[in-house]
């Protein structure tokens, strides 16, 4: 492989994993907190782009209103899901809090399908993210690097949320023990819809990068890139913000290289990532980040 | 052995599922037929998930998965050397597999115990891990097979699948599987076995310092448990009789968690009544999804809307019924009577109050 197709394939992996870190984080920040595996979480990337594709197409609005309108209803969703299905559900066993997440994904997926309709509909990309760059003799679509820049200001901005606000410090103190962080004084309902605000804009965010990337969405769309991004979770260590960026671009990186450099492997694609998960937990049961739990008896 | 009542109500209670099967399998119309198969399936499905979790308290979603093993194990047995050159048009099938034809038990017995010996393979690194970590590396070994199944062409015929699996599933195969599967898991889950299991579930470190083998007793519940589901998988292909990788999404296993959540964790009766509601249910919103008209007006079938029904549903149940349809009790006859008694005594009470006033 030369060089320029290297650089070629590791932006393109670059790229594909901020994806799958964007919607990772929204994974993390509910497990960290409720010890949830919000598998709806998928379904509000699909969300995301249907309202951007929507607010361009039926509204006429301009494409950076309507991604704004976009991230601003599906952040919607989020609370909503959480008030509805998650909340009455926090102090009962996991799976049922696990089989309503199930629940919230069937129903969010068909009612796509009901309402978006189950046809998939072409996304069409703002002209300035079409354009061929040339950086020397490596040849990029103008959206790589922007997708990769949007996720990195995101990523920054999220980061300086948990460790320098008052609301971000109250998430800290969440994942380690709700009870008490409650009775410090802490409005604990109010903190976890903020959580789930800000993962569900993530998601969105996400979600509509997903389409500019890959530009045709279906109201199964979600499902595989959250299923990646949850493995990605867990590969940096569930519950930790910042091993889901790593374990993103990390799934991302591996993946694109794995079939760059082995192309009859192709179609194995979808197995590496669960191979590399498995191989992990079982050396590092935790994840990349995750801090090991001592076990209480 | 001593008659007692109970026993008798059981030997008639199982005449009469036989003759009702035999009734059911002579007269039902194949529609019928086909779903009361799949209600059998479901159960056995809904059955094993809740040996390994209601019962050992291991969150595996590996049903799907270990399901497809089942399924193209029977599937390749019993279809017929001729079926095989047609549904292996793009590459041959390995020359081993070309003229084998085996028998149906034969074939379910062979894709259970394949199933068993794979999970049990998967099993033997994955079960040190614990809850959500097994959960999601389970998860991902199911989309591993599903992924294979897609590539071996040679073997599985890739995402073309199978077609023209012969229908050899009939009402007596299944509910007998299921009945049998019961039986084994029942006897599991009441013998010491069974309750180092549930002691496994309640607490892995109090049961370990009694003295119990987690890792004996988990590998147990998973190799019995994907037997069932391998066969389960058997039934399934020669009911529907074509077979590809996308009927083994995870999102079966997702189904598989609803349905036995919603019957109630440790219960295997409430997993058997839930799975033949399920089942049933989803059938009888499928008008819904067709189109159909009243007099004049024609309404448009509206896509996806049974899966919406069908998990506001689950969500209802799951917030307001939160331990399913039968906790964790199960069916006997003693309860049963009991229930009899109870409404028979509030009948009694509200006549007398009626004499009274």
């Amino acid at each position: 492989m030369s060089f320029d197709s290297f650089l070629q394939n590791l932006a393109n992996g670059i790229s594909l994993g901020s994806l799958y870190a964007l919607i990772a984080i929204g994974y993390t920040m509910v497990y960290g907190i409720l010890r949830l595996i919000n598998f709806a979480h998928g379904d509000l990337v699909m969300l995301g782009s249907y309202f951007a594709f929507y607010g361009v197409s039926m509204f006429f609005l301009p494409w950076w209103a309507a991604f704004i309108f976009a991230v601003a209803l599906t952040a919607g969703v989020g609370v909503v899901m959480e008030k509805v299905a998650y909340r009455p559900l926090r102090d009962f066993p996991r799976i049922n809090l696990f089989t309503a997440a199930v629940a919230v994904s069937f129903l969010l997926e068909n009612l796509a399908i009901v309402i978006f309709g189950g046809r998939p509909n072409a996304f069409s990309r703002p002209a300035f993210m079409d354009k061929m760059l040339n950086i020397g003799s490596v040849t990029f679509v103008s959206y790589t690097p922007i997708i990769i820049a949007v996720s990195l200001v995101l990523f920054v901005g999220l980061i300086l949320i948990i460790n320098h606000t008052k609301a971000g410090t109250a998430m800290r103190a969440l994942s380690k023990d709700i009870e008490t962080t409650g009775l410090m004084g802490v409005n604990t309902n109010k903190i976890i819809m903020f959580a789930f605000m800000l993962g569900s804009s993530l998601a969105a965010v996400g979600g509509i990068l997903w389409a500019i990337k890959f530009p045709q969405i279906n109201p199964l769309m979600g499902v595989m890139p959250g299923l990646k991004a949850f493995v990605a979770a867990v590969l940096g260590g569930i519950g930790n913000v910042g091993g889901a960026m790593i374990g993103g671009l990390l799934l991302g990186v591996v993946e694109i290289m794995l079939v760059a450099f082995f192309p009859s492997l192709s179609g194995y694609r979808d197995a590496f990532s669960y191979a590399i998960l498995i191989l992990l937990l079982l050396f590092r049961p935790t994840g990349i980040m995750g801090e090991v739990q001592p076990e209480k008896v | 052995m001593k008659l007692n009542r109970n026993t008798i109500l059981t030997i008639i209670a199982l005449l009469v599922a036989v003759l009702l099967l035999f009734l059911g399998e002579s007269f039902l119309n194949p529609y019928y037929k086909r779903i009361l198969n799949l209600c059998a399936v479901y159960a056995i499905f809904s059955v094993t998930f809740n040996l390994i979790f209601g019962y050992t308290g291991q969150f595996s979603l590996g049903h799907a998965g270990f399901a497809a093993i089942g399924a193209y194990t029977a599937a390749l047995l019993t279809l017929s050397p001729a079926q095989k050159a047609v549904n292996f048009f793009l590459k041959p099938i390995i020359p081993l597999l070309q003229n084998v034809e085996a028998p149906f038990i034969i074939a379910l017995i062979a894709g259970g115990l394949i199933t068993t010996a794979i999970s049990l393979l998967i099993a033997w690194p994955a079960l040190r891990l614990r809850g959500d970590y097994l959960a999601i590396a389970t998860l991902g070994f199911s989309e591993i097979i599903r992924v294979l199944l897609v590539n071996m062409q040679s073997l599985t015929n890739g995402a073309l699948g199978l077609k023209g699996i012969p229908g050899y599933t009939n009402l007596f195969w299944s509910w007998g599987a299921l009945a049998v599967c019961i039986f084994v898991v029942k006897r599991l889950v009441d013998s010491s076995y069974g309750r180092a299991m549930s002691a496994v579930r309640d607490d892995e470190v109090a049961a370990e310092a009694l003295g119990v083998n987690l890792f004996k007793h988990k590998m147990m519940a998973f190799g019995v448990s994907s037997f069932f589901v391998g066969v389960a998988g058997g039934l399934m292909a020669n009911l529907i009789s074509t077979i590809d990788p996308k009927v083994f999404l995870f999102t079966l296993t997702y189904q598989i968690v609803g349905v036995t959540v919603m019957g109630g964790m440790g219960s295997l009766t409430g997993s058997v009544i839930s799975a033949c509601l399920y089942t049933i249910f989803l059938e009888a919103l499928r008008p819904l999804e067709s189109q159909f008209s009243i007099g004049s007006i024609t309404i448009p079938g509206i896509p996806g809307m049974r899966m919406v029904i069908f998990s506001v549903l689950l969500l209802m149940v799951i917030l307001f019924y939160r331990k399913g349809l039968m906790g964790r009790s199960e069916f006997s006859w003693d309860g049963l009577f009991r229930l009899f008694k109870r409404i028979t005594s509030k009948k009694d009470e509200k006549a007398s109050e009626g004499k009274g006033s």
